[in-house]
């Protein structure tokens, strides 16, 4: 097995203490949270930090908190946290999905949320996720915090706006009603990197509910065609995505009814606006028809957990739903 | 940090993995390593009571915490259930993935006593094995999961009964000679 | 004794549980990075990152000044001491250390030995190496280009990067046939690059003893005998002052077979430091410079007659060999067992005409559990059979039962010379049908094309020939393929079998003493069968090939029986009775008709080391040898059924149900037998689904970690269902085959056959392995990539 060279070593105490290190050591320090995307490369000797700031300590970033309106994701958060609140899983099932097809049991309980984030693979899940959601980013620095939407966070391959004084210290997402989120990926095997992956958030106009009452059938019947589009997220992972998100896609979405039709427009919306490479994972035109094809099929979850839920379910992801598609299920 | 309940106090360098730590500083060589890129999972070990993947964590990080690797299954000579139930099911052919595999499913025997067939294989999935195709592994955590439900006198089917053979006409080596 | 070792209940075969799990259980296994030595260094290769390019200078002196580096080691300094190269197991050589050119990407450069292996490591970045690069082929279906770079300048009179033809049959039978055929299909296809990657990396410790001279090597070796013959053979050392200790190994599937470079050099490290030297291979290593598998690129043809009758099967082969040839088969057979290709159907004709190449690549290519190439055939014959399934409009499963060898033919001689000596296959393929549900799943692939919705069942009839193999026809390096066995009775009646094969999973400790107990009349807890270590084990060429029991498992019955017939003539002395007046019973030779005189081995044994006189000539003990010459293969056969879904909509593929009906013959531990099932078949889903090691145009190695070379892993595979037909094999003295590797044979065309068949009404007729879901999407599209070579 391959080993890392040689680097140094401080464990912060606090928040406060990781910015005072950090700025200290200058920009060869690296924070190390979970260390499952960061020891790899260092194993592979393609991230040489002379220091590293361990803050695994900090039980300060580690929290899961849902209040009427926001969720609230402590950068420290273990992937296996994500993957079993049942607050997030109520709110936005997206994540649910995302994290049930990261990686693999075992790495997802110690790799966090925001080193994945902050590691900045473009096949990285939650990136497009959380762009999906519309999410902000957190940032702490010596001299307070900053707040960044997540369509800004990254700003290319491994690269993110967080200057080498400052930590990830929070995700955090909006609740708002008649949502349903969705993620769709296609790998080569469970637990693998995606080929391709789409994650689609809807709001749905008057909440879902589409003057049909609480029951969260519209007066349709619960068809899935009617009801209008009040807001829409497209997340798109390793098919070249701007930002990880589908914006002319979205912008299409928004007041548009949510049918068939809308929905296949968007997916193809969402594939022109990418640019997926060809690799040893698939050629570029198979990645481009994934982002068509997982963004319609994302779109129809989510449309269905609108409706079904009005948001949401008390107990979680609906039994009858299954995994999120991926390879080999 | 507290490896299997004895207390080690070392300086290494930042560097030095913990499953590296384990196996090299401490002789520990139930836990093994078979790949550079956290994916096989032959070096899971317990960290604070939770399945890692020891090649990903450095042994500093480990400082101050609890490590529990395969040699701890076993006690006063006896073999955890999850061990015995490898053995009786020929969950084991190479026996490098194996430790591995047994705290993994240690720790999901702990949390979830009656897992369903999927829900081993999930949990399993983050490990490789080369020999088994995983269909004994899985039946050796069953037979574990029976086993102690049995125990537990809970009146699952097995109650009362030692756990079912791992198939007809089952013997052990030995018994009886 | 216990009633599992009473003949009279079946003696002692049967599933009893491992013997050799009480250490791994409890993570005592030993396995070579668990050695650690008095004084032990730790060596790490520094490796080509390029694919082919001149070394103009290697420059040490940084390397040299590591305060925790004792020793680096050079391709010159190597050749100064005549072991810069060493020969193949393909009559070819390979550079250990490379001083003219490097020849493909991770090939070997140096090798530093240092006090650390975090030290041995960073070592390697102060090795500064000035490379010149030429240019690259990857793609052997370029190799052979005029304009093609000549890759093996080493070798006098190379001029091209061709290395060999060979061919099997009857050519003009078989052209005559095809002629005369209704209808001839033909397709070609590709095995990709495969890779074992046992979960163990290979490794050694290599002990120099400087006082007594005596070299020790753990290490990672498949054959351990054939290692120390080698070792002498290239380093000149006495063989007997070599040790070979293959001590537990975690999976070979013929990875572990070749001798690698950092063995050597390990060896080279202790000579120069007096002291132990340690190298274990990073997974990467292990992917990109050891043994590889498979890279057959086939094109396949199939007569028959209008109405389904299988005449003749014709191929030709593009064998891509990596930079060096070493491929491990027995000599005469460049191309292995290839030409079994044959199948398992009653064929008029064949014929077959394989070309070698070298390109830069790793050399390899016949390892993980091919059965010395019999994977590539029999994938062959089943795609063919499939396809000409699909032109005739026949029922795939209806078209092999027409055309399978019937009972009566046996021994059957195929039409390129192999006897196949038993088998009843169309009661396999009746019995994997039955459990199956074969008609009821031809109706669900029906209801769900009509609802769009895509399924596919695909058949694999193999025929193996494995146990190689007799000494008229087989060799490796001159070495016959005859395998030792000692047993010794002590006076207390425990048993000590020493045998030449290594096991790395199957289970040796447990079978061999189930063989000797049960001709013995003892329980397998009296036989300790002792394994791996060459001054305690006699020779033989070890495991791989699925040869164990029919080879060494052999050798244990032969010499099993020759101490049973030396104890008759002790148990003759000790009842005062004539030997021919006894016999064996339950586990005693006792008088005839007076069976109350009777005496057990045990009872025996003892009275053997005693006073007790015997008659003139007889000699005391009871220790038997023997070393068993196979008079052929034996020929383990299997039908697989496969059932997918496959969603066209992202090409992916989920595997719903694999049957396996397998004949290996007698079983000594069905629970073995189907764990060895298990695995192979495990390895079906991977090749058919997501192994595959790529190059670029450049040479780089795509494949060169577990995040681009993809296993199956618990949520692929899904819960194997078996089945067993049981024909003893009527040559081996119990009747066994060797199953070891049955299933990885048999298993990918079956997944391949089944995804065709889903896709077949959206017009798909063939698509290579890996079928990854960008493969098959792209397949559908009439755009097939192709996966083992890509551009950029």
């Amino acid at each position: 097995m391959q080993v890392p060279a040689y680097v140094e070593y401080e464990k912060a105490t606090s928040v406060a203490h990781a910015l005072a290190l950090l700025a200290r050591y200058g920009p060869e320090a690296r924070i190390l949270a979970g260390g499952h995307s960061l020891i790899p490369m260092m194993k592979l000797r393609l991230a040489q930090p002379e220091t590293l700031i361990d803050i695994n300590g900090l039980s300060e970033l580690s929290y899961l908190t849902a209040t009427r309106d926001q969720l609230r994701i402590g950068a420290l958060t273990r992937h296996a946290q994500l993957l079993d609140s049942v607050d997030a899983a109520r709110h936005f099932a997206i994540l649910h999905d995302a994290e049930l097809v990261i990686a693999d049991p075992v790495v997802r309980n110690w790799g966090t949320v925001g080193g994945s984030l902050c590691q900045a693979d473009p096949s990285e899940d939650l990136s497009a996720a959380f762009a999906a959601l519309k999410a902000t980013m957190i940032i702490a620095h010596p001299g307070g915090t900053r707040t960044v939407p997540a369509r800004d966070f990254h700003t290319g391959p491994y690269e993110t706006v967080v200057g080498p004084g400052e930590i990830l210290t929070e995700i955090r997402i909006t609740v708002r009603p008649g949502g349903g989120s969705a993620y769709e990926k296609v790998g080569r095997r469970a637990g693998g990197w995606p080929v391709g992956a789409a994650g689609s958030a809807l709001w749905l106009d008057g909440g879902g509910l589409d003057g049909g009452g609480l029951d969260g059938r519209g007066s349709d019947g619960g068809r899935l065609d009617g009801g209008t589009i009040a807001d829409a997220g497209i997340g798109l992972t390793a098919v070249g995505a701007p930002h990880f998100a589908a914006a002319e896609a979205e912008d299409f979405l928004r007041g548009a009814p949510a049918t068939e039709e809308s929905f296949a427009r968007a997916g193809e919306l969402a594939a022109a606006s990418c640019r997926p490479v060809s690799d040893q994972r698939g050629p570029a035109d198979y990645k481009r028809h994934l982002a068509c094809e997982l963004t319609i099929r994302s779109l129809r979850r989510a449309l269905a957990r609108a409706r079904q839920h009005g948001g949401g379910p008390p107990g979680g992801i609906p039994q009858d739903e299954g995994r999120a598609q991926t390879i080999c299920r | 940090m507290t490896v299997n309940g004895v207390s080690h106090t070392r300086d290494v360098e930042a560097r030095l993995l913990l499953i590296h730590f384990l196996r090299d500083d401490l002789g520990l060589t139930g836990s093994h390593w078979g790949c550079d890129t956290s994916n096989c999972g032959a070096c899971v070990v317990w960290l604070d009571e939770t399945p890692v993947k020891s090649c990903t964590v450095l042994a500093a990080m480990a400082d101050g915490r609890r490590v529990r690797t395969v040699e701890d299954l076993a006690h006063g000579g006896r073999l955890d259930p999850v061990q015995q139930g490898f053995a009786e099911c020929h969950g084991l052919q190479c026996g490098f993935c194996t430790p591995g595999m047994m705290m993994t499913a240690r720790w999901l025997l702990d949390h979830l006593p009656d897992p369903s067939t999927e829900q081993i294989r999930e949990a399993l999935s983050g490990q490789l094995c080369r020999c088994t195709g995983y269909e004994n592994i899985v039946r050796s955590v069953r037979w574990a999961s029976e086993y102690e439900a049995s125990e537990r006198g809970t009146g699952r089917r097995g109650a009362g009964q030692p756990g079912p053979a791992a198939g007809a006409g089952a013997r052990p080596a030995g018994e009886g000679g | 004794m216990s009633a599992a070792a009473d003949p009279a209940h079946g003696g002692a075969y049967g599933p009893v549980r491992r013997k050799e799990d009480a250490r791994f259980l409890r993570g005592q296994g030993t396995f070579v990075d668990d050695i650690r030595r008095p004084g032990m260094l730790h060596g790490a290769i520094l490796r080509s990152p390029l694919a082919h390019a001149r070394i103009l200078s290697v420059d040490t002196a940084a390397a040299l000044a590591h305060p925790r580096v004792r020793a680096v080691i050079t391709g010159e300094m190597l050749q100064q001491r005549k072991l810069a190269w060493m020969p193949t197991l393909s009559h070819d050589v390979q550079a250990v250390l490379a001083t003219d050119k490097v020849r493909f990407q991770g090939q070997e450069v140096a090798f530093v030995v240092a006090e650390d292996r975090y030290s041995a490591r960073d070592a390697l970045e102060l090795i500064g190496v000035e490379y010149e690069p030429l240019p690259v082929v990857v793609d052997a279906t370029r190799a052979l280009d005029p304009a093609a770079p000549v890759i093996r300048d080493d070798v006098a009179g190379q001029r091209d990067n061709h290395i060999f033809d060979w061919s099997a049959g009857d050519r003009a039978a078989t052209d005559a046939a095809f002629a005369a055929a209704d209808v001839v299909v033909t397709q070609d296809m590709l095995y990709p690059r495969s890779h074992p990657a046992p979960l163990e990396t290979c490794g050694a410790v290599a002990e120099m003893d400087p006082v007594t001279g005596k070299l020790t090597v753990w290490a990672t070796t498949q054959a351990p005998h054939a290692h120390r013959t080698l070792y002498a053979l290239v380093a000149g050392l006495p063989e007997h002052k070599i040790r070979i200790v293959s001590p537990d190994i975690g999976g070979g599937f013929g990875n572990k077979v070749p001798m690698y470079p950092g063995y050597l050099c390990a060896v080279v490290g202790s000579i120069m430091t007096g002291q132990p030297v340690k190298w274990v291979e990073d997974r990467s290593e292990n992917l990109m410079s050891t043994a590889f598998a498979r890279d057959y690129h086939m094109h396949g043809e199939i007569a028959a007659t209008r109405d389904g009758r299988i005449l003749a099967l014709r191929a030709r082969v593009l064998a891509d060999h990596g930079a060096f040839n070493g491929s491990a088969q027995p000599s005469k057979y460049p191309a292995g067992f290839f030409h079994i290709f044959t199948g398992s159907y009653d064929l008029q004709a064949a014929y077959c005409e394989v070309t070698g190449v070298y390109t830069n690549k790793a050399p390899g290519g016949v390892a993980y559990s091919c059965s010395f190439r019999i994977a590539e055939g029999v994938y062959l014959v089943e795609r063919m059979v499939d396809l000409l399934a699909a032109e005739l409009g026949q029922d795939p499963a209806d078209l092999r039962m027409a055309n399978l060898l019937r009972p009566e033919q046996f021994p059957y001689t195929c039409p390129t010379g192999w006897e196949y000596d038993s088998g009843d296959y169309p009661r396999a393929l009746h019995v994997a049908m039955d459990l199956a549900g074969y008609p009821e799943l031809r109706r669900e692939q029906a209801e769900k094309r009509a609802r769009g919705e895509y399924m596919g069942i695909g058949l694999s009839f193999f025929t193996e020939g494995v146990g190689a193999g007799p000494r008229k026809d087989m060799d490796i390096l001159g070495l016959g393929m005859a395998d030792g066995a000692d047993l010794r009775i002590y006076p207390t009646g425990a048993a000590v079998l020493s045998i030449s094969c290594q096991t790395q999973g199957q289970g040796h400790e447990t079978t061999f003493a189930q063989i000797v107990a049960h001709e013995l009349g003892l329980s397998p807890d009296d036989v300790e069968v002792v394994h791996g270590d060459t001054d305690r084990t006699p020779f033989g060429l070890g495991t791989y090939g699925s040869r164990s029991t029919p080879v060494s498992g052999a050798a244990a019955v032969v010499v099993a029986r020759k101490v049973r017939e030396r104890a008759r003539v002790v148990a003759a002395a000790m009842l005062e009775a004539a030997p021919e007046d006894l016999e064996w019973a339950r586990g005693r030779w006792q008088v005839r008709g007076d069976p109350e005189q009777g005496r057990t081995i045990a009872e025996i044994a003892m009275a053997a080391h005693s006073s007790l006189e015997l008659p003139d000539g007889v000699e005391g003990h009871l220790d038997a040898e023997t070393v068993y010459n196979p008079p052929n293969l034996t020929y383990p056969y299997g039908a697989y059924i496969c059932v997918v879904d496959v969603d066209p909509g992202t090409g992916a593929v989920a595997l719903r149900r694999f049957i396996a009906v397998d004949d290996c013959g007698v079983r000594i531990n069905p629970m073995i037998v189907e764990g060895q099932v298990h695995g192979g078949l495990a390895d079906g889903v991977g090749m058919a689904l997501m192994q595959v090691i790529t190059y670029d145009q450049d040479g780089n190695c795509l494949g060169g970690s577990f995040m681009d070379y993809l296993l199956p892993t618990s949520l692929e595979c899904p819960s194997w269902e078996l089945g067993e037909t049981v024909t003893p094999c009527p040559h081996h003295p119990i009747g066994a085959k060797g199953v070891g590797e049955s299933a990885t044979v048999g298993s990918p065309v079956a997944v391949v056959n089944a995804v065709v068949d889903a896709l077949r009404p959206l017009g798909l007729r063939h698509a290579d392995m890996p079928l990854t879901p960008a493969n098959v999407w792209s397949a559908l599209q009439g755009r097939p990539v192709r996966a083992d070579v890509v551009s950029g």
